[in-house]
């Protein structure tokens, strides 16, 4: 740590999460479009995004549930297939997820330029 | 086991770990640098910090420990650890990220506006990172016990130090670079001495027996069990035994035991011949009543356990307190989505390796299912397959990446239980009270992990998982996605769910209700019911008191989920 006086570290305090707040809730948005004024109609663009990005949420999380909730069933159904076990769980499961969460981004963010582009348009 | 070149390597990752902290220390000046490296972290560079972190002792040294003695079962933990990435990213990744919160308690706060539901956030932080926290000193104290003979209680001292100091200096700007250099060095650490092991795997004439079961010797080996246990026999075995077997004494005498529960005395030695299948270490033996799943020999391992075990790790993932604050620092949330990703990536890469280490040691190292030690497999394998310099060299690379394993995880725990203390629980806030915080924060779990000792390295990171699971995840995912949610309804929500899993693998833990069947399975995997029971507690608690939804939760839930260059426009 530098002992010079000019170079010293000052004290620094965490950030006041009060004011933080306050802030946040009083004119962190101008006022400009109808969801900063917090309209009935501001709300409803704000719930259809949400509703969307939650379909797509739901949509993966469906298709991760079908594809992992079986196995143990199937694993328990067939006890001469250890290399089969070995195999998914050890191997082949990890390029799913990862597709999953890839195409789960995309549509999330297609979902998000949607939504600038209708609010800006408006 | 040689420890002429595994001391200098564990050395040389301390000492590096240190060098990476200190030059990021050069660059931490201000309190946000400090928590959150001021929010200006790449999502390369995040992801490969996300997985150094997060890939801990119990990944390093327990997958292949729990897959050697209870078969393929087991690869469940890393399919969870990887799919719990998953989940974060569809419910939780860009919204947390946008919420602008630091900490858990502080979205907890930002979301409710109740400082009771804050404290109670910071409480289950604290909790799960104690929780957490332990087996990573409990690793890092037998790493450092196979490679020398040290006692138990040293390697958790030293990676308690050097945590303690790396994060009280630098904080989390020095933490990012640490965390990312031990990601790749981890890689390398199994991945070089996994091709060589394969290599000779395949001159061994490949053998597959590893795959059947149950697992069997494959040439003469004889076993010394440190700690009394008790050997559970579904099929007699023959066996030469020096020591006490139920009792008895024998000399090299050459025993029929047959099938039923036997007990071994600390010090006995066992010689197995070739193509004996490998008992199992089960039943209450000297601390098995510690271990849930070691406790279930795989017959009785119920579909439920395996069930319970993906829930706690699919869902425990997201409230992980070390793996949320790595949120804050992406810029924004459409980089945290791909930091996400790229985590995926990383951590599935991973562990494609401990299955390997795994499935060889149940050829080549199955004795260690006697002696307690099957951590220890991955330490010992290159010794035991290659041997000579070349087998002590990819030894000390092992056990270099296994320090670099406690050292990644132990400091994150560490940053965000001392940031909640901080917060939270000491007076005033700023730099210098962190740094008391972060003493605290590791001064606890070295106390119990000096004192209480034994329990197997990735049941205890399950149970921190089956807690996160049910307090944190309700709070997240219905904070996020609930406009109706309420202080009340939260507060209940983690109390009910996260307090009854903790309840219930304490319970366990102390070895209640002994015997197994139902009641046992049941608490060893709480999350299977505690997860619901969380989710329901806090919606049922919100419905009833609607009159609690905090006013601003409306504008919160925007500011949550609207994309930044919205929030850029309209903040300009």
């Amino acid at each position: 740590m530098p002992h010079d006086p000019a170079d010293r570290r000052v004290t620094v305090t965490g950030p006041p999460r009060r004011a933080l707040r306050s802030h946040r809730a009083s004119g962190y948005y101008r006022p400009r479009t109808e969801i900063d004024e917090q309209t009935t109609l501001g709300h409803t663009y704000v719930r259809s995004l949400m509703r969307s990005q939650l379909r797509a949420a739901l949509t993966v999380f469906a298709v991760l549930v079908l594809l992992v909730g079986p196995l143990p069933l199937l694993f328990a159904a067939l006890p001469g297939a250890r290399r089969l076990e070995w195999a998914v769980l050890g191997f082949a499961l990890y390029a799913p997820l990862v597709l999953l969460a890839r195409w789960y981004v995309r549509r999330a963010e297609r979902n998000e330029r949607d939504f600038v582009r209708l609010v800006e348009d408006r | 086991m040689n420890s002429s070149f595994a001391v200098p390597a564990v050395a040389l990752v301390v000492v590096a770990t240190v060098l990476v902290g200190a030059f990021g220390l050069r660059v931490s000046r201000t309190t946000s640098d400090f928590y959150v490296a001021s929010r200006t972290v790449g999502p390369r560079l995040n992801a490969a910090a996300i997985s150094g972190e997060y890939l801990s002792a119990a990944s390093f040294l327990g997958i292949a420990g729990l897959v050697l003695v209870q078969g393929p079962d087991m690869l469940w933990y890393p399919v969870g650890y990887t799919a719990g990435y998953l989940l974060l990213l569809l419910f939780v990744a860009a919204p947390l990220r946008r919420s602008g919160a630091y900490t858990l308690p502080d979205f907890a706060e930002a979301r409710l506006a109740s400082q009771a539901v804050r404290r109670l956030a910071g409480a289950f932080v604290v909790g799960v990172g104690w929780l957490y926290l332990l087996p990573q000193l409990q690793g890092a104290g037998l790493t450092l016990t196979v490679l020398t003979g040290a006692p138990d209680w040293l390697g958790g001292v030293i990676v308690a130090l050097v945590v303690t100091a790396t994060v009280a200096a630098g904080g989390m700007r020095s933490i990012t670079f640490v965390q990312a250099f031990q990601y790749w060095l981890k890689l390398t650490a199994l991945l070089v001495p996994a091709l060589f092991l394969i290599l000779a795997w395949q001159a061994d004439g490949a053998p597959a027996r590893a795959f059947e079961e149950p697992a069997a010797f494959r040439e003469h080996r004889t076993v010394r069990v440190q700690d009394a246990l008790a050997l559970k026999l579904e099929r007699p075995l023959t066996v030469t035994v020096h020591g006490t077997v139920d009792g008895r004494p024998h000399h090299g005498t050459r025993l029929l035991l047959p099938a039923g529960t036997h007990r071994i005395d600390a010090g006995t030695r066992l010689s197995f011949a070739p193509g004996t299948p490998v008992p199992a270490a089960a039943g209450p033996g000297a601390d098995d009543a510690l271990s849930p799943s070691r406790a279930e020999s795989r017959t009785e391992r119920p579909l439920y356990a395996t069930y319970g075990l993906i829930l706690a790790t699919f869902l425990g993932t997201m409230g992980l307190p070390h793996v949320v604050v790595r949120f804050y620092t992406s810029p924004h949330g459409v980089a945290a989505r791909r930091t996400t990703v790229a985590v995926l990536g990383l951590i599935g890469a991973f562990y494609l390796l401990p299955p390997v280490y795994g499935a060889l040691g149940r050829l080549y190292a199955p004795e260690l299912t006697l002696t307690g030690d099957a951590d220890a497999a991955v330490l010992l394998l290159p010794d035991r397959m290659i041997g000579g310099l070349g087998g002590d060299l990819l030894g000390a690379l092992v056990a270099g990446g296994a320090f670099a394993a406690f050292l990644s995880t132990a400091s994150g725990l560490t940053m965000a239980v001392a940031g909640v203390l901080t917060q939270d629980v000491l007076p005033a806030r700023g730099v210098r009270h962190f740094r008391l915080g972060t003493l605290l924060a590791m001064a606890v779990p070295l106390a119990a992990s000096v004192l209480v000792g034994g329990l197997p390295v990735a049941d205890a990171v399950g149970l921190a998982f089956a807690v996160s699971a049910s307090s944190f995840c309700p709070l997240l995912v219905l904070g996020i996605w609930w406009r109706r949610l309420t202080p009340p309804g939260a507060a209940a929500g983690m109390l009910v769910g996260g307090g009854s899993a903790l309840l219930a693998v304490t319970a366990t833990m102390a070895g209640f209700p002994g015997g197994g069947g139902a009641p046992h399975a049941l608490l060893a995997w709480p999350a299977l019911w505690s997860v619901p029971l969380g989710f329901l507690t806090m919606v049922l608690v919100s419905l009833a008191t609607p009159g609690r939804v905090p006013p601003g939760t409306a504008a919160v839930l925007a500011r949550f989920h609207l994309p930044e260059d919205l929030r850029t426009e309209a903040t300009v």
